[in-house]
């Protein structure tokens, strides 16, 4: 995949572009700062705890998976193929977990 | 190696001659392998749930160590280099996270300065990200060797002999924090996450090495650069997972 260099008048390197790059940055450690302080400062049901700290690290996932390493600006068909085995693993651990606690009930 | 835009063959987009994901073959194959490693670690880690959930949980109000029940993450991780004695939960992993993090973005950057055949620049950017990973594997080795040698405190019980044990730290037969799977799954899943990290930063070095010597640069694309950081992005990513399910759940 040949990439499509701009160069100036005089051959110099064009400048960075990066600020797509910081911008993701600042949401994953926004998103993680957030996850200490739900951790250790707030009261609250250890389930419902746990239920965010998943969702987030989902939200993480997404923005490393996606703008990262570039997924979500590849083809359609690349993107599925990556995505639709990730959910089946999502769905195992769900049904794994419920299956661990169901042998606790009965121990 | 990469080829111009896709030019669909008389023969059709996929019989051969093309590139039908619009990806080259390296990259489609780091992807595909990518994957194939995400399944290893949703394996450890869906253990990891699976005997978690299967112990009854430690008491939140007077916590203790014991055999059976399975320890509160910030009781256990809470100790920091340099600062002996301190108690601050999940403060060092929190450090490590951070650091992980920071080494992927600076993976980004080398991708992009790739992207405008700037060598200096990828130069620099991969050059941080090595110091970025050799750090993180510098802290991980401290938190193991914190979590081995364990406590002043350690743990006393009583056997099934009846005999009185003290024991202190961890290692795969028994440890001070809880179950003997707590120690088993702690060594296994950051260990062989551990070694990623350590696999990553040795091809990053390679692709560092190759950057120095002009190699991409002749070649007149910096693609090697981003094949590499989506292993280096994969380990990062599986660290954000480890991260969750072990010290915060």
């Amino acid at each position: 995949m040949a990439h499509h260099v701009e160069h100036t008048q005089s051959g110099e390197i064009p400048k960075a572009n990066t600020k797509a790059i910081w911008r993701t940055f600042w949401i994953l450690l926004i998103l993680t700062a957030f996850e200490f302080l739900i951790a250790l400062g707030i009261d609250m049901d250890s389930r419902l705890k746990a239920a965010i700290f998943i969702i987030m690290t989902f939200v993480k996932a997404f923005y490393i998976v996606g703008e990262f390493m570039h997924l979500k600006h590849e083809v359609k068909a690349l993107i599925w193929s990556i995505v639709i085995p990730t959910g089946f693993i999502v769905w195992l651990i769900l049904a794994l977990l419920i299956e661990g606690n169901a042998i606790l009930q009965v121990r | 190696m990469a080829t111009a835009t896709a030019t669909i063959s008389s023969k059709g987009i996929w019989n051969g001659g093309n590139e039908p994901l619009k990806a080259s073959y390296g990259k489609l194959m780091m992807w595909f392998f990518l994957l194939s490693d995400a399944f290893s670690f949703s394996a450890l880690l869906i253990t990891y749930g699976l005997i978690r959930y299967s112990h009854p949980a430690g008491s939140l109000e007077n916590f203790q160590f014991s055999q059976e029940t399975w320890p509160i993450p910030d009781q256990v991780f809470n100790a920091i280099p340099f600062l002996h004695g301190v108690h601050m939960p999940l403060v060092f992993v929190g450090i490590m996270t951070f650091i992980l993090i920071m080494s992927s973005v600076t993976m980004v950057l080398a991708v992009e300065a790739g992207h405008r055949m700037d060598k200096k620049d990828v130069q620099k950017w991969m050059l941080w990200t090595i110091i970025g990973g050799l750090t993180f594997l510098g802290c991980q080795a401290w938190e193991w060797t914190h979590f081995i040698i364990g406590t002043e405190e350690g743990f006393t019980f009583t056997d099934v002999l009846g005999n009185v044990r003290e024991v202190f730290g961890a290692n795969l037969h028994i440890n001070q924090y809880g179950p003997p799977a707590f120690a088993d799954l702690f060594f296994f899943i950051t260990g062989f996450h551990g070694f990623h990290v350590f696999s990553g930063v040795c091809l990053n070095f390679l692709i560092f090495y190759n950057t120095v010597t002009g190699v991409y640069h002749q070649r007149g694309h910096y693609e090697m650069v981003e094949k590499v950081g989506l292993y280096w992005h994969f380990v990062d990513l599986v660290w954000v997972f480890v991260f969750t399910f072990f010290y915060l759940i």
